[in-house]
């Protein structure tokens, strides 16, 4: 699995409520709260995102609230990928059983810059900054979870394990 | 063994004799939660796998708390939504408007959950039950459908952080003012993935309702879940509400931390955290001339009935501030009646404050006291994000009850020293 996308760019302690505010989760359709992503923090969000882009933040994103409707919105968005020094327990778990690709890397979460063009590499972890000419190895995850997002979550999971 | 409380509790339902961190598990699990909100998209989820029954009716609770009594068209159609799946799946707790409470605070008085149990909820603040001798945390709701189905979730042993807490709490500080000092030293991401485990002699000075709001708000350290050891206090309360049983879990002498963090409880202050982080912390000496619009006292983490008794002391003879609304939740309708009955309503009341029917409603900023561009609240909530309770150009700072109280009556934060 590869995704190829521009950056977009956020800072420390993301949390669900600015991806997604609770004023929308009186819905849980997935267009519907897509159009609302990143509302509080950065309202251009939604008008600047295109299918395939990758989000990137430091520490502790996706922090606060357990709502899925947090990473739902932003895989529906059509972000690809979000790469993050940290990221909050549920909001991973989260990530992992929807089927958003996650990854942890340190280096890239501080050095990528918005707006960057970076292709990345689930199987191996390796992320490639091509407009810095910059090559990053993020932690694979450990192989319970990458049978989980190869069935495209949990769910799918759940079902191959239960026939 | 060299296992931490966490980790014994989470091997005996691997059935596993040991475990180490970093190790993935699948568990069996005591009590699945949902919520208004996260229920519907695990109903959703919990479709697709194809089952045709929940693994066990009576282990499953669905609490419609946050946007009830519905505060819309389309939240009263994501319950209805809910109530018929629970209806259809025989789920035994699903607690209707006027059964319900806020989930946190319903479950442990309706006893279903207990010291010993490993519990996940699709609400962050399911990791409250630690104050039980439980492991509970907070997970979404692809986990609740798939925990729904087949009774298990899978987590990675975590490795804990043991507070040592050393003797009592001062006058007019309590339960909140710790967590909030302890998120305001280690950060809010200063436990992730990690357990928050609370031990010393200084443990049995904190109430029940005090270490109910400390294992509450571990989540805002980024915790897995934080959770105390099971003693005289913690069994007087499971006693007088389950009758499930229950087992002690104690952690090993030699147990391995990652950290240790030593606090001397009468050295702790009157806290509050500024916006627009929980770990944004100050004592009330610190906290300067802030004036607020509304004051709200309720919630998962400070609803319960020594928290009404605790504002209703302050409260007592005094009257709101005229700029301040002031709105009280009590967390579920039996301390509601509680409340009402020692006569709190009266204080609450002749004081100029409002008073609700158990909900979330403000404190994520769903309704029942939404703030408009620029206004600031004091809140004995648990969160101050960007937009938590209304505006994204609104203020929300967390405190006690107690110094929420006074500083309804002050117009501005403060504490009832001043007043």
């Amino acid at each position: 699995m590869k995704a190829h996308g521009k950056v977009i760019k956020y800072g420390n302690n993301v949390d669900t409520d600015v991806i997604i505010p609770a004023r929308y989760l009186n819905t849980s359709d997935p267009a519907e709260l897509a159009s609302h992503c990143m509302e509080d923090i950065d309202s251009e969000f939604v008008n600047k995102v295109n299918k395939g882009d990758v989000m990137v933040a430091l520490n502790n994103f996706g922090c606060g609230s357990s709502r899925e409707h947090a990473p739902i919105a932003i895989k529906e968005s059509g972000i690809s990928c979000v790469i993050a020094n940290t990221f909050a327990r549920i909001f991973y778990r989260n990530a992992v059983n929807i089927g958003l690709p996650i990854l942890e890397c340190e280096q890239a979460a501080k050095e990528i810059n918005e707006g960057d063009q970076v292709t990345v590499d689930f199987d191996s972890g390796i992320i490639i900054n091509e407009t810095q000419n910059k090559q990053y190895t993020a932690q694979p995850f450990p192989p319970f979870m990458q049978e989980i997002m190869k069935s495209e979550g949990l769910i799918g999971y759940i079902k191959k394990n239960m026939k | 063994m060299k296992m931490t409380m966490t980790q014994k509790i989470l091997a005996k339902h691997a059935n596993l004799e040991f475990v180490k961190p970093g190790q993935l598990i699948m568990a069996d699990l005591d009590m699945v939660l949902g919520n208004d909100i996260t229920t519907p998209v695990a109903v959703k989820e919990f479709r697709k796998i194809g089952v045709e029954k929940v693994f066990d009716k009576e282990k499953i609770a669905i609490v419609p708390d946050h946007f009830c009594p519905n505060k819309d068209i389309k939240s009263a159609e994501q319950v209805k939504f809910i109530r018929e799946f629970a209806k259809g799946m025989e789920v035994s707790n699903f607690f209707e408007v006027g059964q319900m409470g806020i989930e946190h605070a319903l479950l442990p008085e309706k006893g279903l959950v207990t010291a010993g149990d490993v519990v996940i909820g699709a609400d962050s603040h399911t990791c409250t039950y630690g104050a039980l001798g439980a492991f509970s945390t907070g997970v979404g709701s692809t986990d609740m459908a798939s925990g729904m189905a087949t009774g298990k979730a899978w987590f990675k042993i975590p490795e804990a952080i043991k507070f040592t807490l050393n003797n009592k709490l001062s006058k007019n500080v309590s339960g909140k003012d710790l967590i909030l000092h302890i998120i305001g030293m280690i950060g809010v991401d200063g436990a992730l993935y990690k357990s928050m485990e609370f031990v010393g002699e200084g443990i049995k000075t904190l109430s029940i309702d005090d270490r109910f709001t400390i294992a509450n708000m571990a989540i805002e350290a980024g915790a897995k879940n934080g959770i105390f050891p099971v003693d005289d206090i913690t069994l007087e309360y499971i006693k007088e509400h389950s009758t499930k049983p229950y087992e002690v879990f104690e952690a090993d002498e030699d147990a391995i931390y990652s950290k240790e963090i030593i606090i001397d409880l009468s050295k702790i202050k009157m806290t509050v955290s500024f916006p627009h982080l929980p770990d944004n912390t100050r004592t009330i000496d610190k906290v300067g001339n802030i004036k607020i619009d509304q004051s709200v006292i309720g919630s998962c983490t400070n609803g319960r009935i020594q928290d009404m008794r605790e504002a209703a002391e302050v409260f007592k003879g005094r009257k709101v501030h005229p700029e301040v609304r002031c709105i009280i939740f009590p967390a579920t309708q039996k301390i509601w009646k509680q409340a009402m009955n020692e006569g709190l309503f009266d204080i609450f009341i002749d004081a100029g404050a409002a008073i609700s029917t158990p909900t979330c409603g403000p404190c994520l900023g769903g309704h029942m006291g939404i703030l408009a561009k620029g206004e600031r609240a004091v809140s004995t909530t648990n969160r101050n994000f960007v937009g938590r309770m209304g505006h994204p150009e609104s203020e929300v700072y967390l405190a006690s009850p107690i110094v929420a109280a006074a500083s309804a009556i002050l117009g501005r934060i403060g504490s009832p020293d001043e007043l």
